[in-house]
């Protein structure tokens, strides 16, 4: 049975170890590229010769209007992701609570802002005052709903209500995902429910949760341009009203266009960052 | 004779229509040493999740050191503690899990400080000298720093047993300790809790390493079926046991 180093091997088979590997021909590789560096040609030719006025686009990428259009828009789509992740952890925590009125109320407010569109969501706060023309605490503070309900505020209330749905079920799955015995190990030291959840499960859930709220964070950015139709001047929104005075339409478009680009080119390294952060300690060589 | 330390009283519990205990009853002596053995299935985890509060018994009591855990009587009637007041109580238990569960996201050293110092409020400098010496007294002074991931399945229970210490328990739980090791890494836990038991802590031990529990129990129970079927010093139940049942275990474990 035991391989000595008498046994004899068998004729017939060459020795290998002299030949160099053949570099193998990827003929799907090349074809395909050939394909689409063709179809880029023709779609550089039909814009090349297309009724775009290119120095439009280079003059009005930087004008005033459009420079405060982009930075209203990374401050609203900051301020109402903020909102929905706040909103997102609370309401995950509600649902994955042992009390069933607080899980039935997450619940619900999930079924509401899920199910409804965000445009109409953004329609309704800012139109808040036809239904209630005075808002505020009784006896505290008060005010009228026109002069409260701005652009701004209306945009980030609705926005960010809307995404905290979402973003409580990306916080769910994630707080899923962590090894109950995780939380059985905090309760054994002695850790109430929110302590464990804080200290330990959420934590945990925030390597898994990071590339989703990526992609939420992604989908805010460009929903931050449906506010422009209850006047918050985002980036869109300015578009819109140069190329209302100057006909310039595809022009502006374009240059809302590379500027959502940018932004969102932008946000990938810092996601690589956030992960790179929360992945202590869950891969060998962290230190 | 002197009040147990610990005394599980005719406590049972279902899980759903399956009796996992039924009419258990146990006492430990302060400093002893208990060793619980039995079949996979038998109830043995689940008596000992019982005694740290991780399942709510169906009936009868647990006192630990003259509380009786989990409820109060009052007026004639059990009331169940609010969930503040079982964390309170589960203060005075260290758990050692089967599978260490030791948080992956914080250094063995944070993970040994952060009972202390997050649910205890103590002083966070002296608790990570106290982490320390823990951690050194366990062989590990030189991982502090290290992650989980970075730590051997032993030095990971170790770091484990120093957590569970950390919170000055009266009472230490150990769930197969050594059940997830590579076989050469099961001395070195065997040893640290050797050390424990010298030093009077203690201890409820489910294992089903026979030789520990010769040398370091005090007394060895046997379960089968969610029930006690055998209970003595370890020379007895393990040596010359008077049920069939325990004769039968012992044989298919030693095989
Ligand atoms: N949370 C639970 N839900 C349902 N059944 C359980 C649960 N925990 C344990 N059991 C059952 O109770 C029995 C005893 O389990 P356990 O105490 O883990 O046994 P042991 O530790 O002796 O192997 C097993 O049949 C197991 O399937
Ligand atoms: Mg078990």
């Amino acid at each position: 049975m035991s391989p000595g180093p008498a046994q004899a091997l068998a004729e017939g088979f060459p020795d290998l170890s002299g030949l160099a590997v053949a570099r193998r021909m990827r003929w799907g590789r090349w074809t395909a590229a050939l394909l689409i560096v063709l179809a880029l040609l023709a779609l550089a030719r039909a814009f090349a010769n297309g009724q775009i006025e290119w120095s439009y686009v280079g003059r009005f990428l930087t004008v005033p209007a459009i420079l405060d259009g982009i930075i209203n828009t990374v401050v609203m789509a900051v301020a109402a992701m903020a909102l929905g992740i706040v909103l997102g952890v609370v309401v995950a925590i509600m649902r994955l609570s042992p009390n069933p009125v607080l899980r039935a109320v997450a619940g619900g407010y999930t079924w509401l802002f899920r199910g409804t569109p965000v445009i109409l969501q953004l329609l309704l706060w800012f139109n808040l005052a036809l239904v209630f023309p005075v808002i505020g605490v009784p006896g505290l503070w008060s005010g009228r709903a026109v002069d409260l309900m701005t652009p701004f505020l209306s945009a980030l209330l609705g926005l960010g209500i809307n995404q905290g749905a979402y973003t409580s079920e990306v916080m769910r799955a994630g707080m899923l995902s962590v090894d109950v015995g995780q939380y059985e190990a905090a309760q054994a030291i002695g850790m109430s429910h929110l302590r464990a959840l804080r200290r330990i499960i959420l934590p945990q859930a925030m390597r898994v949760v990071i590339p989703p709220l990526g992609n939420e964070f992604i989908s805010m950015v460009k929903m931050t341009s449906l506010a422009s139709v209850i006047q918050y001047p985002e980036v869109l929104h300015s578009a819109e009203n140069i190329y209302y005075a100057n006909s310039r339409v595809i022009e502006l478009l374009i240059v809302a266009g590379i500027w959502y680009l940018a932004v969102v080119s932008a946000l990938t390294p810092l996601q690589m960052l956030l992960e790179r952060r929360f992945a202590r300690g869950l891969t060998g060589n962290s230190g | 004779m002197i009040q147990p330390f610990v005394a599980i009283r005719n406590v049972s519990k279902a899980f759903g229509k399956f009796q996992a205990l039924q009419n258990v009853s146990l006492d430990v002596q302060a400093g002893q040493v208990l060793c619980l053995i039995g079949a996979s299935g038998s109830g043995k985890t689940t008596l000992l999740r019982c005694v740290n509060q991780l399942v709510r018994i169906d009936r009868g009591g647990i006192w630990l050191d003259g509380d009786l855990l989990g409820m109060r009587v009052q007026n004639g009637r059990l009331h169940v503690l609010n969930d503040a007041e079982i964390a309170r109580q589960r203060l005075s238990t260290g758990m050692v899990f089967q599978r260490f569960n030791l948080f992956p996201h914080m250094t063995a050293l944070q993970n040994v400080a952060e009972g202390p110092v997050q649910v205890q409020r103590r002083k966070a400098g002296e608790v990570k000298a106290e982490a320390l010496e823990l951690l050194a007294r366990v062989g590990l002074a030189d991982k502090a720093a290290n992650y989980p991931s970075q730590l051997s399945g032993g030095q990971q229970q170790r770091v484990a047993i120093a957590r569970a210490l950390a919170m000055r328990p009266k009472l230490m739980l150990f769930d197969e300790p050594t059940s997830a090791l590579d076989p050469e890494l099961v001395g070195e836990v065997l040893a640290v809790m050797k050390e424990l038991a010298r030093s009077h802590m203690t201890m409820i031990v489910v294992t089903h390493e026979l030789g520990f529990a010769r040398e370091v129990a005090d007394r060895v129970v046997y379960m089968d079926a969610g029930r006690i079927v055998e209970e003595g010093p370890p020379g007895q139940v393990l040596s010359a046991p008077n049920e069939a049942r325990t004769k039968a275990f012992l044989s298919a474990v030693l095989a």
